[in-house]
């Protein structure tokens, strides 16, 4: 039996979820010899450590009751470079512009030789090359299939389950929030605005809906894709993109006459990222609706292979976010 | 398409064979059995429609069978595409747009279905091109995106084009 202790830095809906699959599925990671410890989390305002292991029931019932996790004035950065741990859980919210506090986090960790398993977007988008050059540097894993898709395997897809095969290309839908707007509209004739309101009340989508709706978490993760199955040395401005703030409920009954859907599709190949609303048929294997995401990657040897699955939600990320901590540790 | 057949039973259903392999749709099948051509053999006028990248297939499919193909006078516009224009799209000369398509030369608008639902909104528009092959199809489609982007409408194309 191996004892991994771990951190979760971020405290949000991913990380409350990482705390809930890992309560659930602890039988079943010393089943196959990962005992896993969590000794510290942080949220964006305190933080809980406790070497020994912390109860992770109370972490969570703490959040849901007193909006944080813990009485502890350490933030997630200082808990990575004083508390005894070889793993981080770095589920911080996502900052496209800088990388924010999780690149922060990563780059700490690899200095101290930690591994990290993330679902942060931002730090990978921006500074891939770098992220990775210092995750080897020390000898360090670095996974982030979270945060490419949610539960859709992608990455360990395409570079372990795939492996010998040369990828192509790869196309799909990678946002669930554009994906039920477009669904929505076309169903209810009803325009944009009013269909993103109600993706607003129910959750779908945020109250400044700009990273979603223009693209922007699209090309995040296909410049994440685009890098580690690709070799690319991308980052977020090598992607053309256009977002679903245009679209009229009248376009959408003018494809489906003729037979298509709108999707916002992000496809790359050796020679382009791009991200832009297209015409799928409604039989196409990509025509699928409500907040599902799907992908095709395009193969050498086993031609086109197509995963549907739920691409967001805390539990669904968080199984991503399982897998990658089991690839690691799986003795 | 010109064909010589052999004055045998079988020969024309072999001829059509590969048409229907292919996925063709056959307008029309004329056989001169009455005019022998020098060889001895029954020519036949073949037109069908098919996908561009197919004909060749066929072509060597009946050279295979034994069926002489005289010529081949390949009719245009084979490859058939659709997009979707949003914006002002016929505050921004919509003669003009498919007047530039048209004048190319190798596609031309074929249909276009308007909405507009209301003069302050943008219009969409659904646009049927017939090009003569996949690449001049990518071609029109490009050139519809650059003309798209100097009067400010969205282009949405089919996925698979580029």
């Amino acid at each position: 039996m191996k004892t991994i202790r771990a951190s979760i830095i971020g405290f949000g809906a991913v990380g409350q979820g990482v705390a809930k699959v890992l309560l659930g599925k602890s039988d079943y990671l010393r089943s196959i010899g990962i005992d896993m410890k969590v000794v510290a989390i942080a949220d964006s305002r305190a933080s809980v450590i406790d070497p020994h292991g912390v109860d992770l029931a109370s972490a969570i019932s703490r959040k849901k009751d007193t909006g944080t996790v813990g009485s502890e004035a350490v933030s997630g950065t200082e808990i990575i470079r004083t508390v005894g741990h070889e793993l981080v859980i770095e589920t911080t919210p996502t900052n496209i512009e800088t990388g924010g506090v999780g690149l922060v986090n990563m780059m700490t960790a690899f200095e101290r030789g930690m591994d990290v398993v993330t679902s942060n977007k931002g730090p990978l988008a921006l500074k891939y090359g770098d992220v990775m050059a210092a995750a080897k540097k020390s000898g360090s894993n670095c996974r982030f299939e979270a945060t490419v898709g949610g539960a859709m395997p992608v990455i360990n897809l395409a570079c372990d389950v795939l492996a010998g095969n040369r990828i192509i290309s790869m196309e799909g839908i990678f946002n669930g929030t554009c994906n039920y707007i477009l669904s929505r509209m076309m169903e209810e004739q009803a325009p944009y605005e009013q269909m993103l309101a109600e993706a607003q009340e129910l959750g779908i989508a945020e109250k400044d809906p700009s990273y979603d709706v223009e693209g922007i978490d699209t090309a995040s993760k296909l410049v994440i894709v685009a890098n580690s199955i690709f070799g690319m040395n991308a980052s977020y401005k090598d992607v053309t993109v256009t977002g679903i703030t245009r679209i009229t409920p009248e376009a959408l009954s003018l494809a489906n006459a003729d037979g298509f859907a709108i999707k916002l599709i992000g496809e790359v190949n050796d020679s382009r990222i791009n991200v832009a609303p297209k015409l799928v048929p409604l039989s196409h294997p990509l025509a699928v609706g409500g907040t599902l995401n799907v992908f095709s990657v395009q193969t050498d040897l086993a031609g086109p292979i197509t995963i549907t699955g739920r691409g967001a939600g805390s539990i669904e990320t968080a199984s991503a976010i399982l897998s990658d901590i089991i690839g690691i540790y799986k003795i | 398409m010109d064909l010589e057949l052999k004055d045998i039973p079988g020969q024309l259903v072999l001829a059509l064979k590969p048409v229907s392999e292919f996925k063709g749709n056959l307008i029309s099948v004329v056989h001169h059995h009455e005019k022998k051509t020098p060889r001895g053999k029954i020519p036949v006028h073949l037109v069908f429609e098919i996908k561009s990248d197919h004909l060749d297939n066929i072509i060597s499919l009946l050279e295979e069978s034994g069926i002489s193909v005289v010529s081949v006078d390949e009719k245009r516009y084979l490859e058939h595409g659709a997009v979707i224009l949003i914006g002002h799209i016929v505050h921004t000369d919509i003669k003009d747009t498919i007047d530039k398509i048209d004048n190319t030369g190798y596609a031309e608008i074929v249909d276009l279905n308007l909405a507009m639902p209301r003069v302050n909104r943008p219009s969409s528009a659904s646009l049927k091109i017939d090009a003569v092959s996949k690449q001049h199809m990518s071609a029109a489609i490009e050139l519809l995106k650059s003309i798209a982007r100097e009067k400010d409408l969205l282009v949405i194309e089919p996925i698979g084009v580029n």
